[in-house]
């Protein structure tokens, strides 16, 4: 069928997007053991960037000079905030990342306004590549595909196959060891926030035209990266990719497909209530697939930690 | 605490006196709407327009009753009906007799039964409500009570209005109907498919579905079905960023019918379709001001825009609203007895600023006007919204929409 296929594009786009802001949060979940509750934010923070880049250089300028913005910004506050919050242990850190996850949204809706700003994907890519049926891809999405995999691949490369990559996995096992060994954990530490962060950002540029970018942006994405890391497991890359894809095609097919509720109960062998409006399960025998489609990740989330609380790549528990 | 007892005592002396003596020179309006939050632009939106109509279309007349001037003084409900309700009271314990409010079909049902069980158990303290905006059909219906008038065409009657205009297309053939999952999306999706089952039984509604409000990330898998289902048309509800995130995913996935909707319009909306929007979006409002219906709209317009450059008139009915106010206190000879303005206000018939004809209809309090289809270009537009190169602009108008429709209201009158 035309649209199982049009339906993977879809859910492919979508999941390599979830993937460029989990793959930063894993990292630095799993190197400071807490939850940056920030993180969505600076992915909005990349999306507004690269808008008000993109008004006076266009499009490609921004492409590159946000996530750096982003993540810049990112390793100043590891280095002059939550470095400061860390010796107080885990629960100021994720106070402090909530309260900046409050502070960023009030800061874009101060210089930005409330309402959704006008921020598109560039000329050159607007136009369908190629249709499924009547169902057109946009080069765009193309586009987005194509930086996601890269991305994933120079991650891939520089954290298995590099020296810094090395120290970095040491570093989120052995700190201790790794300082004893000369090399300066704490920088260590504020560099993969500043990338995670720049990686957010990066998801931001190029998910803004795609998504909307406006002041809900952040947490409409916020709990879902999450979920996504928790599923994959904390601290792996390969774990986070399967986890972005598993929830992206999850959603996207839920969202796609008006399966009822009362189908399936009636091909298990239930009967339909003829008095619906009275009857005490109505709510359940009226649902529909894409009504559920939001709540499978966390329903997936759940089954997870019961069958295997480390992730499905993760090493140690969550 | 000594605030309060302040105020307490303030309230206490003002209605010892008598509003009519202590209130002689200034007509208050309580504009009760969101001014904070993230509803908030529409609710600042709103209230310039109504101060700028008090300030235009009053005050600078020369008032009411020969010489009293309006005054619109805001309260924010922080879009809650249980914030709305204390600041209603607030207002009424501050003298003021006309309460506005618009956003939300929820607040307005709150509002209207605190109205009307004030007014029951304070006949010397009463006042009224001004529904400038929300639109569920209820509210005119069952709903109803004396107190409340409504200067926005309901649901139901946009709905009409809508279906009216698309059934006059020979080659609509399917129709697609998608909105929010609450109470007004649900209300959209029946008028639509039970006006066009009556108007044009040989369309096919082709899909009648709801999303969930708010939390929809990616909008790409329903504008894939709404394009493989073949449909000619869209028919939404949507607001806010469901809105913009839809639309531009149905027009990305290749759809290049028309998209019919309640709400596409200014707020950061029209600037973000742009070029995008350009043939796909269209809008069932009131007062279209593409092409203005004479010079006295366009000036007023070229005020306001001059005046608040940062909003539109998106809502042109509050000029109505404060138009036909004035002219029932006038009427009445009076602006403190609220039923005698009351009873003004029923049945008045008015020459709108945007042209044609304003009837407020007395056995439910509904406004009877023209309601407009207007289509999003950059194109024979004088009047642009969100300071962008695009604006509405009107494609046809149905005189006098739902004039016979039916109301269930059987009001108590005093």
């Amino acid at each position: 069928m035309e649209l199982v296929l049009v339906i993977l594009i879809d859910g492919l786009v979508y999941g390599l997007l979830l993937f460029m802001l989990s793959s930063g949060l894993t990292l630095i979940f799993s190197m400071m053991g807490v939850l940056n509750f920030a993180h969505a934010s600076f992915y909005m923070l990349g999306a507004y960037f690269a808008y008000q880049i993109s008004r006076y250089m266009g499009f490609w300028p921004g492409l590159i000079l946000a996530p750096i913005i982003v993540g810049i910004a990112g390793a100043a506050i590891e280095r002059f905030g939550l470095r400061k919050v860390h010796q107080y242990g885990h629960v100021p850190e994720l106070i402090f990342t909530f309260g900046l996850a409050l502070l960023i949204e009030e800061i874009v809706q101060f210089f930005w306004g409330k309402n959704q700003v006008p921020y598109d994907a560039p000329e050159v890519l607007q136009f369908a590549l190629f249709s499924i049926g009547t169902n057109e891809i946009q080069a765009y999405k193309v586009f987005m595909i194509a930086i996601s995999v890269l991305i994933f691949l120079c991650l891939l490369y520089v954290l298995t196959k590099t020296r810094v990559g090395m120290i970095i996995q040491a570093a989120l096992s052995y700190p201790r060891t790794v300082e004893a060994l000369g090399h300066n954990v704490p920088f260590i530490f504020m560099g993969v926030f500043g990338v995670g962060t720049a990686l957010a950002g990066l998801a931001g540029v190029i998910a803004g035209p795609q998504l909307g970018t406006f002041p809900g942006m952040a947490f409409l994405l916020g709990s879902i990266v999450f979920v996504t890391i928790v599923i994959g497991g904390l601290g792996s890359l390969w774990g986070a990719l399967v986890a972005s894809l598993l929830i992206g095609w999850m959603t996207t097919f839920a969202a796609s497909y008006n399966v009822a509720m009362a189908d399936i109960l009636m091909a298990v062998g239930f009967e339909m209530p003829e008095e619906m409006s009275e009857h005490a399960l109505r709510d359940i025998w009226t649902l529909t697939l894409p009504q559920i489609g939001p709540i499978l990740p966390y329903l997936l989330m759940v089954v997870i930690l019961v069958f295997r609380p480390y992730g499905l790549f993760g090493k140690r528990d969550a | 605490m000594i605030k309060k007892t302040k105020l307490g005592m303030a309230t206490a002396l003002a209605f010892s006196l008598g509003a009519s003596v202590a209130f002689a020179d200034t007509v208050k309006i309580a504009f009760v709407d969101p001014l904070s939050g993230p509803f908030s632009p529409t609710g600042t939106n709103g209230y310039a327009e109504f101060q700028y109509a008090a300030e235009k279309l009053v005050n600078e007349q020369g008032g009411v009753l020969g010489g009293d001037m309006f005054e619109i003084v805001g309260f924010d409900n922080k879009m809650s009906p249980k914030e709305s309700l204390i600041q209603v009271q607030v207002a009424i314990d501050q003298g003021i007799r006309y309460i506005a409010q618009g956003n939300s079909s929820g607040i307005a049902h709150a509002i209207t039964d605190a109205v009307n069980k004030h007014n029951r158990r304070n006949p010397d303290d009463r006042v009224l409500f001004l529904n400038y905006a929300a639109v569920d059909p209820a509210l005119t219906n069952d709903a109803c009570n004396f107190w409340h008038f409504r200067f926005d065409a309901n649901a139901d009657i946009k709905m009409d209005a809508l279906t009216d205009v698309m059934s006059e297309d020979e080659n609509l053939k399917k129709v697609y109907v998608i909105g929010q999952d609450y109470s007004f999306g649900k209300s959209v999706a029946a008028a639509a498919v039970g006006n066009l089952e009556k108007k044009r039984p040989d369309v096919e509604i082709v899909g009648n579905e709801l999303h969930p409000i708010g939390k929809v990330k990616d909008f790409t898998p329903y504008a894939r079905k709404i394009v493989s289902s073949g449909a000619d048309a869209v028919i939404t509800g949507n607001w806010g960023a469901d809105m913009v995130g839809l639309g531009k995913a149905i027009i990305d996935a290749g759809f290049d019918g028309p998209i019919y909707t309640y709400y596409a319009a200014s707020n950061g909306i029209t600037r973000t379709f742009g070029e995008q929007g350009t043939g796909h979006i269209y809008l069932v409002s009131e007062g279209a001001v593409n092409p203005p219906a004479s010079d006295r709209t366009a000036a007023y317009v070229e005020g306001f825009e001059a005046k608040y450059p940062d909003h539109d008139i998106t809502q042109p009915r509050i000029a109505n609203t404060i138009e036909m106010l004035a002219k029932a206190i006038n009427e009445a000879g009076t602006a403190t007895d609220v039923v005698k303005v009351a009873q003004a206000l029923e049945g008045m018939e008015h020459d709108s600023i945007w042209g044609g004809k304003l009837y407020m209809r007395p056995e439910d309090h509904q406004i009877i006007q023209n309601v407009d289809i207007q289509e999003h270009t950059s194109e024979g537009i004088q009047f642009f919204m969100d300071a962008s190169d695009w604006g509405m602009k009107l494609v046809s108008e149905v005189e006098m929409a739902g004039m016979d429709s039916p109301t269930t209201c059987k009001m108590k009158r005093p």
